[in-house]
């Protein structure tokens, strides 16, 4: 096995085009298991820790571009702010010692149906920034997983960066998982509120094939916001209508029975935490606006 | 491949290093530092956690050509000249080892939380050692240990040390 190792983004790129058989590995949270157990023993590793273009983030208009190698932790450290859903998954990812290695980019090349950081990318409408030594392109998120641990990258295609819009409202994540640490997603959800645009997105993880948005919920759930006139009263949710919301999404998943839980309980527990994740979101709302969301629970 | 990389203080380099191996096989079975320990070998345990350019991570998972050029401390490192460092001194006056073989790593994910130098609260100590797994089950002396490796530090800032 050979160790490629470039060090700026264009020796990078000229690399993955040459040795498409190349595995490439920033933190190696993923990557390593594989070769620890010798499950892989691709020809070659092409090593990214050392392109310095992959880390950082920049604001560009109302988005953020977050380097695809960012670390977890820094995502949970400086990112709350403007992409609260985003950096809420983050503090779930494994262990301190994970979140210091393991990053979105590393998340989104393995494309588990369980990865942390997809949920949150599908509900607030994150783009996958792909580039080869043919160009750059924007792969929408929920058109990014294309199946178990499969992606839309061409062979010759490394993920840049992800842009995030900023949030534009209260998002939340939720996770189902036997303890706080270590933890691979028995089912989990995301959902962005926006405020402005007046929508609703939606992130389901571990329960189908790919992470995948349950756009049925999210029509729902921003119809019946705009016919109760909610968005300009900010009255509390009928208790119905936070129900059959959750219902929505549960319907949207395709779970399985595995090792971790059984497809009826994670089509159980997504309405759950569907359901709870729009009454903490909401209660947010009304605590912006009143000065007092305490009661709102 | 050879590779390099400066260890607890010293330059270390060791050759015909192959890609897939970890930095944790690099420091056991090359470099002769056998503290860092191996046991999950997919990052669940924490029984191989190191400081890599200063921030802790599992030795197991970080590809042995990523440290090339790198600096990593060990628990081997955190002492001076054979004396305990603070916490490793903590955690044997708090009788925090049963059968010490996750201790190294508890001691260097307690070492990151200690010298960020602000006094833990028991959910602070909880998350800072959630990546570290005790089979012996030991966890209320190691939380004693980081409690008193803290009070130890604060005490050691206060009286200007």
């Amino acid at each position: 096995m050979e160790h490629l190792r470039p060090e700026s983004w264009a020796e990078a790129l000229a690399l993955r085009a040459e040795r498409p058989d190349a595995l490439p590995v920033a933190g190696g949270t993923d990557v390593m298991v594989e070769l620890n157990f010798d499950r892989a023993r691709p020809p070659a590793l092409l090593d990214l820790s050392r392109v310095p273009e992959l880390t950082g983030w920049e604001r560009d208009g109302g988005h953020i571009r977050l380097g695809a190698a960012e670390p977890y932790t820094r995502i949970v450290n400086r990112l709350g702010g403007p992409l609260p859903g985003l950096a809420a998954a983050s503090r779930t990812v494994g262990s301190p010692q994970i979140r210091n290695r393991g990053s979105v980019g590393g998340n989104l090349g393995s494309a588990s149906p369980a990865g942390d950081a997809h949920p949150p990318l599908l509900a607030s409408g994150a783009t996958v920034e792909a580039a080869s030594v043919r160009g750059t392109r924007d792969i929408p998120a929920d058109a990014f997983f294309t199946g178990v641990k499969r992606n839309a990258l061409e062979p010759d295609e490394l993920i840049a960066a992800v842009r995030v819009p900023v949030a534009r409202g209260p998002q939340r994540f939720a996770k189902i998982g036997t303890r706080n640490a270590m933890v691979i997603a028995v089912c989990s959800f995301a959902l962005a509120l926006d405020v402005e645009a007046r929508t609703a997105g939606t992130g389901v993880g571990s329960a189908a094939p790919t992470p995948r948005r349950a756009a049925e919920a999210e029509r729902f759930l921003a119809g019946e916001l705009e016919a109760g006139g909610h968005w300009e009263s900010r009255a509390a949710l009928p208790a119905a209508l936070a129900r059959e919301f959750g219902a929505l999404v549960a319907d949207a998943a395709a779970p399985i029975d595995d090792v971790r839980g059984t497809a009826q309980y994670r089509r159980h527990a997504l309405a759950v935490i569907a359901r709870r994740t729009l009454t903490w979101a909401w209660a947010e709302l009304r605590k912006e606006t009143t000065g007092c969301g305490c009661h709102a629970m | 491949m050879r590779m390099s990389c400066h260890v607890n203080g010293e330059e270390r380099a060791a050759d015909d290093v192959r890609a897939q191996e970890s930095l944790l096989f690099v420091l056991r079975e090359r470099l002769g530092l056998p503290g860092s320990k191996n046991a999950c070998e997919q990052g669940e345990c924490g029984s191989c956690t190191v400081y890599l350019d200063g921030v802790p991570a599992c030795a197991c998972l970080v590809p042995a050509g990523q440290a090339d050029g790198r600096n990593v401390v060990t628990v081997e490192g955190l002492g001076d000249d054979g004396d305990l460092d603070l916490v490793q001194r903590a955690f044997v006056d708090a009788g925090a080892v049963q059968c010490g073989f996750c201790t190294p790593g508890f001691v260097v994910a307690a070492h990151d939380l200690v010298r960020k130098g602000y006094a833990p609260t028991d959910e602070d100590i909880r998350e800072a050692l959630a990546g570290n797994l005790c089979r012996c089950t030991g966890y209320e002396k190691i939380l004693d240990a980081v409690r008193l490796a803290a009070a130890r530090w604060w005490s050691h800032e206060a009286a200007g040390g």
